[in-house]
């Protein structure tokens, strides 16, 4: 008898059994170890019944039939194991004997770099401390004014590494740096005078230079790769997750503090010099590097948060802007033209472009227009009308303030953001009545992260010479 | 016969227990002895065995390890522990108790039922 039918039967009965495995561990409450126990089983059945003479087919059909239905199956399993259901993060292999799989072991080669690079970035900043640099900022405003080299290049050398960055690139990568460290030290800003802790300039060179060098830090995430909205996007995402991660470390070591102060006290002794001098400058520049590498190793195991606020938040603004249209048309009461308003539309505009971004980052390009796009186009108008308003109020005004260098600066980021939001505005209601593809807003979007990452070179750089340092 | 849900369900741990206090075993060789065991009248689905023995697992009852079968294939035996061993006793004592209650309410019924059959076939009698 020819050999052929046998084989291809045996062959076919091993893809049914990898598929039915593969079918068990959908739901994520089987485990590899389970589905190999049950596939164990499975196999046994089968065995068990060809030797009564039953066909390989028919013995695999008969097996899973007393298996049970694998819904009922993983429902059983998923009330023994609810924990499961809750996916954790694991941070190294998760001891299936007979050796750690490479990619675990890679995973947690990735998590001691981040962790070395963490611990770099906490000696990085307690050397100028070391020899006689005052960490607080009423006294110097070296660490205000260096904060992002002690971070920034940490987590830019983690990307640079981890990813498939040419050596050029990473010439490049450090050579910005390196210049950006030089020309902000070396440019001449005059002491302290007063009560004010610094020239306008200054602050608005240490508001603004991280901003700028974020863009080098994208460019090591995105492996030196800019091409296409798609990286461009992931780096978003990455910024977005970053932020909400920093922040619930920074809450964790907020109660770390405290119970730092608490203890101490306790035993008669001030914690001050240990909590100001050591446990939050290193803390927070260690934090931002191992929040940057939990976002990338929790990327697959957990929804993305900022995108979930964006739900919540994005209505809720739109409804606060409608209200305040409402009220203003209401009470007839005018925008008063004070010096500091413009920060607060400024900050607004900040809110909805970051609503807007990550609205989009969550959105799934191929869906057709919905309510949440509705959501977020009166969003952006009401925005648009509010801030219009605002700068129609100021404009009368400006030449009488004289254009300091914060005002100027104020009055250039409500100008960048604008636009920007005009453009959306536009191409979004393009969109929603059908006229372009949903990528063409992506594209808007991310394209003009240049261009605020420039405008925040610009300020950071440009405005302390424009302004002779004032 | 198909025996009722809750009773296999019930039935579950103290079987377990009981052939895992016979030496330890895999999934599969359980399911088989319970078959043995009940005359083929106790029907587990298959796969509702496992969750069980993670159960009994999760409570220290039972040990599980990964070893060799002599198929060459990875299989998970399962071994019975101290306190496993309490349990089974306990499980023993309370299945005889309620044993013991069901053997007498049926010969109870038995007997009545036996004098009711005596009025019906031998009334004079009475």
């Amino acid at each position: 008898m020819d050999r052929k039918p046998d084989g291809a039967a045996a062959d076919s009965v091993e893809q049914q059994i990898e598929a039915w495995r593969a079918h068990l561990r959908k739901s994520g409450a089987i485990t590899r170890h389970d589905a190999a126990e049950l596939e164990d089983h499975l196999r046994e059945q089968i065995a068990s019944l060809g030797a009564d003479g039953l066909s390989e087919d028919e013995a695999f059909l008969v097996a899973v039939k007393r298996m049970g239905a694998i819904d009922v199956l993983t429902r059983e399993f998923a009330r023994e194991h609810s924990d499961r259901l809750w996916k954790q993060l694991v941070l190294s292999g998760d001891g299936w004997e007979g050796g750690a799989e490479p990619e675990a072991a890679y995973g947690s080669r990735k998590m001691w770099v981040a962790l070395l690079l963490a611990v770099a970035a906490g000696v990085a900043i307690k050397l100028p401390a070391l020899f006689g640099v005052d960490l607080d900022p009423d006294k110097s405003l070296f660490y205000p004014l260096n904060i992002a080299f002690f971070t920034l290049p940490f987590i830019a050398a983690y990307f640079a590494w981890e990813r498939p960055v040419s050596t050029t690139g990473r010439l490049w990568l450090a050579a910005a740096f390196l210049l950006a460290a030089v020309a902000v030290n070396a440019f001449p800003f005059p002491a302290a005078v007063g009560n004010a802790p610094g020239a306008d300039t200054q602050i608005l060179t240490i508001v603004h230079l991280p901003i700028a060098l974020w863009l080098a830090v994208g460019a090591a995430y995105v492996g030196g790769r800019w091409r296409g909205n798609e990286r461009r996007m992931d780096f978003v995402r990455f910024t977005g997750e970053l932020f909400i991660y920093f922040v619930l470390i920074a809450l964790g070591g907020g109660v770390l503090i405290g119970m730092t102060f608490a203890l101490f006290r306790a035993i008669g002794v001030d914690a001050e010099t240990l909590v100001g001098q050591w446990i939050v400058p290193v803390g927070i520049v260690g934090a931002t590097v191992v929040a940057s590498w939990l976002v990338e190793a929790k990327q697959s195991i957990i929804e993305n948060m900022a995108p979930v606020l964006t739900r919540i938040f994005s209505p809720l603004f739109a409804v606060l802007l409608l209200g305040f249209m409402a009220t203003m048309l209401g009470t007839g009461q005018g925008i008063d033209p004070q010096r500091e308003v413009l920060i607060v539309f400024d900050l607004l505009l900040v809110v909805v472009f970051a609503l807007l971004l990550y609205s989009f980052s969550a959105r799934d390009p191929l869906a057709r227009p919905g309510l949440n796009d509705w959501i977020q186009l009166t969003l952006v108008g009401t925005a648009l009308v509010v801030d219009l308003l605002a700068l129609w109020a100021i404009g009368s005004r400006i030449s009488d303030f004289g254009s300091t260098p914060n005002r100027v600066a104020a009055l250039g980021e409500n100008v960048v953001l604008l636009v920007n939001l005009a453009g959306s505005a536009f191409l979004y209601t393009r969109f929603l009545r059908g006229r372009v593809a949903f990528s063409r807003l992506l594209e808007w979007q991310t394209t003009y992260l240049y261009v605020l990452s420039g405008w925040a070179a610009v300020v950071a750089f440009l405005f302390p010479l424009l302004f002779g340092f004032r | 016969m198909s025996i009722n849900k809750d009773l296999v369900a019930a039935s579950s741990t103290p079987l377990v227990l009981a052939i895992l206090g016979e030496g330890d075993s895999y999934g599969y060789a359980i399911l088989k002895r319970v078959r043995e065991l009940s005359g083929g009248e106790l029907e587990w689905t298959d796969g509702m065995l496992y969750p069980v023995l993670h159960r009994l697992e999760r409570s220290g009852l039972i040990e599980a390890r990964w070893d060799q079968a002599e198929t060459g294939r990875r299989r998970k035996y399962y071994s019975i522990t101290e306190a496993g061993r309490g349990q089974l006793a306990e499980e023993r004592r309370q299945w005889h108790t309620v044993d013991q209650a069901l053997r007498n309410i049926w010969s109870a019924m038995a007997v009545a039922g036996a004098g009711a059959l005596n009025l019906i076939l031998f009334p004079q009698q009475g």
